[in-house]
């Protein structure tokens, strides 16, 4: 546990009294435990005194009863002891787990979008939450046990040495061979338990598909051929479990075996001590207690390891993300490709785009300028590279050759802040977070939160006015995530948060697919028109290509390769893909106002 | 409902008699080893008093005696463990079984009407509670209480005055570990709620790192993030602290009765009461293991009633009635493919009316396309006719035959189905391909993937048609789309349903398999939801459906020229608030 975690020991310093303390009383407490068999046989000897003839004892009441409360005494000591280590060893674990996940947290935030890829929202999720979790529950009980524990064994040990180093050598070799049976009990199951885990997975996931594809289970008649499947996954579950109880289950046996052939072993040597004269029988019964304590301490010992080893690969899993930087390459002004001599207000140069070793390019060798001002569309199908173009400009993603400028300056020589500051984006994904209206909208400028004109002025340009007014206007609550909100209103209100921002571009990716044609419609031409009295540049992707006709001008991507550029009319005559597109939304004799498809559904959709 | 939920587990447990009086037997001789023991010790330590006046042969007795015991006890222990074992895996095995079964035979009414999760959870977490609470818990159960009254009788014969003390003062630990159980409730609960808060956050915070970034809003949400980190640290930590006071005090508990004994026994064999040293021993060794069952008890308690709460709930879901059964139904013959519905009602809840009174018909090999609104009962009239609800009223008829008395399997089998949600077994590209005919040829299972284009990207995959795909991962929902049409092409079924069958695919490759559509529907009798204008221009009759009645049935322009509900329709949805034509 300790080696591989360098980077988790900052998080400890915060608390180094706590993390010293916990053990230290956990100790105390321990030798106040190792004192009471050394005490009773000391009221054996001591306090009953020589046998008188014809039974009774020539006893000192008056030592038994002062012993007696001794041990209560010890008892309330320890008690007092740990409770102080409890609450020390709680402070640090939750306290440190606290510092952790702040960390975590941060760090996740300073990380780039192709981490986030590489990493996967589960995983870091899973980092954030359940790993910590589990390291917090490793640290308290770390902190409580790792002094304890086996202070008890080896002190029991060490104090019978100093009772009778003959029998002592009873506990040398029991401790061991306990120690190596535990051991060797828990070595054979673990890897059982997970296999039978693993069968357990494969029977839920069994389970799991034959509710989600109930349809389609029953419309190829499948029922027997699943009842069949699942009754064998369930079966090899059964015996995975059975192999893996039959030898847990020797743990208890085996422990209890070993303890009371150490004890016969115990009264033998004592029998013949006490019978020579070297020993008194308060010492015998002193050393069999001291015997029984170690069983309870060892057991605990074991399932110690387990957990710290446990908590060990969860705090070596976030080390890993702490130890993560952003990826991102940031430049200096003064480096080679900082700026550019080409012309334009942005400037797009020979571009390409590899996410991640050995994938195919998402995109290949783009060029183009936009002036201020400009709209530009982007159209093609899914997968072709709309996203991954658009995601270029606020340098979310490195480029893998090439250069995108803005202003002549190229984007990652830019400060992330500087950059983004410029750009508002709607993103494909929509995202809303729990709070109320105004707050969402308030991501996009948090000067404006109360400025209930601009609010409204952006929810009228997206079309979301009469949503917000019908869910209760801009103090409306909004659930985790926007659940209480519909797939397209979802979308309004995404885009109004970006038009909060009056950046100098604006970036709409794919953001109407779940709106209807004639609320498309009326959004369009609204942002437009504001657009013009803010002179702000847009980019628009689409696969619609009734969205981008108006466009100064239109990117036409199939396979990550810019295969048309130009306005509508030169796309219908010089781009077959284009035209394709187009007549497939429009139908092929120009029959009007027709598009794509016939639904009633594009409102409830959700993503 | 307790005595009765008893009952049912009782006779599932019966089927393994042998199991059963094993656990017993071993249960019983392994408290009885383990309770022996400390009396044979106790009586050795008698036998060693004092320097010369050491009885050996009466002390090898005594250790034969305890290696027996414990030998006895090494067996009886582990059997215990293997048979309870196998008692509770066979029985949630069973459980298991008997739910899966249950699942392939309740109508689609259940199913759909309860969240997936919460049967889910039945069949895995509650049927593992079961095993463990109230299998595993009564053999606790069992061996707690023969613990608990061999003790008592064995301190009774051995010294009745201190055999009182051990007997009172010891349930005290219990009391304890039950008042702080008490306390630290609130505090758990108080720490769930924090938990829950900071986990919602930071799923939503995690989810949208990228839009944070993009909204330059890093700081605000690592602020937020503290705040409920911070409330959860102030939580956790009382709970964790005052929980963990148990240990500590039970413990306590247990030295002053410790202690207790000590000074009575000891009191008592100074005076010649009757108590030997090795009595005292045994008393000793006794009060520190008489807190155990009972705290074993007190745990077990509180997970059977979770255990009968689960058991509950499967028996619940085992007792829901299936579907009516099929058998001796003869077996639908399709000829010409007729499908004919006449005064069909139906509703998904009582009260609540949505199909009334429906009669239609399409003659073999038509094109029937539904169109409409959300909720207006497209993808119920789906379910009818695949029989996975069946009409509350009137008739449906392929050819003739009633569909109600026919086979399900004969009916489903006759009909491909596309639906919007795709569904993939977690398998091979071929297995999920092969699934409708497992008897199809390789070279068969190429063409149908090459015409719906999906060959390309299958061949792209590691490992070609042999590649492990699993629900979530690896293919984007286009692609999985694709699959689930292949499959369908593969099997040349006498009927389709499609239901929107390519709303993931985009317009490009849409436009590419559209021609192997029209193959495909080609002689077929098909049911098409709301789809491209050309399939539903190009289809014989155009139903609109408003709140589960057909409205208007029709071709396209005669619907138009109606202008009706498919009129009102079109215009809004295709035209963007343009003019309909109606120039054709």
């Amino acid at each position: 546990m300790l080696c591989s975690m360098k980077k988790l020991f900052p998080y400890f310093k915060f608390y180094k009294k706590e993390c010293v303390l916990a053990p230290l009383f956990k100790l105390l407490e321990a030798a106040f435990e190792l004192l009471v068999p050394v005490v009773v046989a000391r009221i054996v000897d001591v306090g009953l005194g020589a046998p008188l003839e014809g039974g009774g004892y020539n006893a000192d009441n008056g030592y038994i009863v002062r012993m007696s409360f001794l041990l209560i005494a010890l008892g309330l000591v320890g008690l007092v002891c740990a409770v102080a280590a409890q609450y020390f060893a709680a402070k640090a674990a939750t306290g440190v787990s606290y510092k952790i996940k702040n960390a975590l947290f941060s760090k996740l935030q300073s990380l780039s979008y192709a981490d986030y890829d590489r990493l996967g929202t589960s995983a870091m999720l899973n980092r954030m939450t359940g790993d910590v979790q589990q390291f917090q529950t490793g640290v308290n009980m770390f902190l409580r046990l790792f002094l304890r524990s086996p202070l008890i064994v080896f002190g029991a040990m060490i104090a019978a040495f100093c009772i009778d180093p003959p029998s002592a050598w009873v506990f040398a070799a029991v401790i061991p061979a306990l120690f190596l049976a535990v051991a060797a009990i828990m070595g054979i199951t673990t890897p059982l338990y997970k296999k039978a885990q693993e069968k357990s997975d494969r029977v839920v996931l069994a389970a799991r598909e034959n509710l989600t594809g109930v349809r389609v289970v029953r419309a190829f008649c499948k029922e027997e051929e699943e009842k069949e499947n699942f009754r064998e996954r369930n079966a090899a579950l059964t015996r995975g479990r059975e192999k893996a109880g039959a030898i847990g289950a020797l743990m208890n046996p085996v422990t209890f075996a070993l303890v009371n052939i150490a004890v016969i072993f115990l009264l033998k040597i004592g029998a013949i001590r006490v019978n020579g004269g070297a020993l008194t029988q308060g010492s015998v019964i002193a050393l069999y207690n001291l015997m029984s304590q170690i069983l309870v301490e060892l057991v605990k010992f074991a399932n110690l390891v387990v957990t710290v080893t446990k908590a060990a690969a969860c705090g070596s899993r976030i080390e890993g993300v702490l130890n993560m930087n952003s990826s991102l390459c940031r430049m200096s002004e003064n480096d080679a490709d900082a700026r550019t001599k080409k012309r334009g207000y942005i400037v797009f140069d020979n571009v390409s785009l590899t996410y991640g070793n050995g994938a195919e390019s998402a995109l290949k060798n783009i060029s183009f300028t936009v002036e201020k001002g400009e709209t530009v569309g982007i159209i093609g199908g899914t997968g072709s590279g709309k996203s991954s173009l658009v995601s270029l400009l606020p340098h979310f993603y490195d480029v893998t050759c090439g250069g995108v400028y803005l202003e002549g300056k190229n984007v990652a020589a830019y400060s992330t802040r500087e950059l983004r500051k410029k750009i508002a984006i709607v993103p494909q994904k929509v995202a809303l977070f729990k709070g109320t209206v105004r707050s969402n909208l308030a991501w996009g400028n948090p000067g404006a939160k109360d400025d209930d004109a601009a609010l409204w002025e952006a929810l009228d340009c997206a079309q979301a006015s009469d949503v917000v007014k019908q869910k209760g206007g801009l103090d409306a609550a909004v659930e985790q995530g926007g659940g209480n909100f519909s797939g397209g209103q979802k979308q309004r209100l995404s885009v109004a948060r970006a038009l909060m921002k009056d950046a100098e571009i604006l970036i709409l990716d794919d953001s109407s697919s779940a709106l209807d044609y004639a609320t498309e419609r009326a959004m369009t031409d609204a942002i437009a028109l504001r657009r013009k009295r803010k002179n702000q540049t847009a980019f628009i992707v689409s696969q619609r290509a009734s969205s981008l006709i108006n466009a100064d001008k239109i990117i036409v991507l199939d396979e990550g390769e810019v295969i048309g550029a130009g306005t509508h009319e030169e796309l219908l005559k010089t781009c077959s893909v284009y035209r394709e597109i187009y007549e497939f939304q429009y139908g092929k004799n120009g029959d009007g106002a027709t598009s794509g498809r016939i639904s009633g559904e594009k409102e409830a959709e959700d993503e | 409902m307790n005595k009765k939920t008893l009952r049912r587990i009782l006779s599932l447990v019966k089927k393994y008699p042998l199991s059963l009086i094993a656990v017993v037997i071993f249960a019983a001789t392994e408290v009885a080893a383990t309770l022996y023991v400390p009396v044979l010790v106790g009586d050795g330590v008698d036998l060693i008093t004092g320097a010369g006046q050491v009885d050996f042969s009466a002390l090898s007795a005594v250790f034969l005696k305890t290696g027996v015991s414990v030998a006895a006890g090494f067996v009886s222990k582990w059997l215990v463990g293997v048979f309870n074992n196998r008692l509770a895996f066979y029985v949630v095995r069973d459980i298991r079984n008997a739910a899966f079964d249950k699942i392939t035979a309740l109508p689609l009414k259940y199913l759909d009407s309860h969240p997936h999760g919460d049967t889910l959870s039945r069949i895995v977490s509650d049927a593992d509670e079961v095993s463990d609470g109230l299998v595993m818990g009564f053999t606790q159960l069992f061996t707690g209480v023969i613990t608990i009254g061999g003790t008592i009788a064995l301190m009774m014969i051995t010294n009745w005055k201190i055999a009182l003390i051990v007997a009172f003062v010891t349930p005290l630990s219990v009391f304890t570990s039950r008042f702080i159980a008490k306390r630290s409730y609130t505090f758990f609960k108080k720490q769930t709620i924090a938990r829950s808060e900071q986990v919602s956050f930071t799923e939503e915070a995690v989810s949208n790192l990228k839009t944070a970034q993009a909204f330059l809003h890093e700081e605000e949400n690592a602020r937020d993030f503290n705040a409920y980190n911070a409330a959860y640290k102030d939580a956790a930590m009382s709970a964790t602290f005052y929980s963990s006071l148990t240990n500590p005090l039970t413990r306590f508990v247990n030295n002053a009765v410790y202690a207790l004994v000590v000074l009575f026994g000891a009191l008592q064999i100074a005076s010649g009461g009757g108590l030997t040293v090795g009595g005292l021993t045994k008393f000793l060794s006794y009060a520190n293991q008489y807190t155990k069952p009972f705290n074993e008890i007190s745990g077990v308690i509180t997970e059977l009633s979770g255990a009968f709460v689960c058991a509950g709930r499967i028996f619940e879901l085992l007792d829901e009635p299936e579907e009516v059964s099929d058998k001796g139904n003869a077996k639908l013959s399709v000829t010409e493919g007729n499908v004919e519905l006449t005064d069909v009602s139906f509703s998904y809840t009582k009260g609540q009316r949505l199909i009334e009174h429906l009669t239609l018909g399409a003659k073999g090999g038509k094109r029937v396309a539904i169109v409409g609104r959300t909720g207006s009962g497209k993808t119920t009239l789906i379910n009818l006719l695949m029989r996975f609800y069946d009409a509350d009223a009137g008739k449906i008829t392929v050819d003739g035959q009633d569909i109600k008395e026919v086979t399900r399997e004969s009916l489903r089998s006759r009909y491909g189905m596309v639906l919007q949600e795709t569904f993939l077994k977690t398998g091979t590209v071929r297995e999920n391909l092969k699934i409708g005919r497992e008897s199809a040829s390789d070279e068969e299972m190429f063409a149908a993937a090459k015409a719906c284009h999906a060959h390309g990207f299958i061949c792209r995959l590691p490992q070609g048609y042999d590649t492990f795909i699993t629900e979530e991962v690896n293919l984007s929902a286009g692609q999985k789309q694709l699959l689930c049409i292949a499959r369908i092409m593969l099997c040349m079924p006498d009927m389709l349903i499609l239901d929107e069958a390519t709303s993931s695919v985009d317009t490009r490759t849409e436009q590419k398999i559209s021609d192997a559509f029209d193959k495909l529907m080609k002689g077929r009798t098909c049911f098409i939801v709301a789809h491209r204008l050309s399939t539903i221009k190009n289809a014989d009759i155009i139903l609109v459906m408003e709140q589960g009645n057909v409205v208007e049935q029709g071709n396209h322009q005669a619907l138009l020229k109606k202008r009706g509900a498919y009129y009102k329709l079109y215009s809004s949805q295709f035209a963007g608030g343009a003019e309909a034509s109606e120039e054709n």
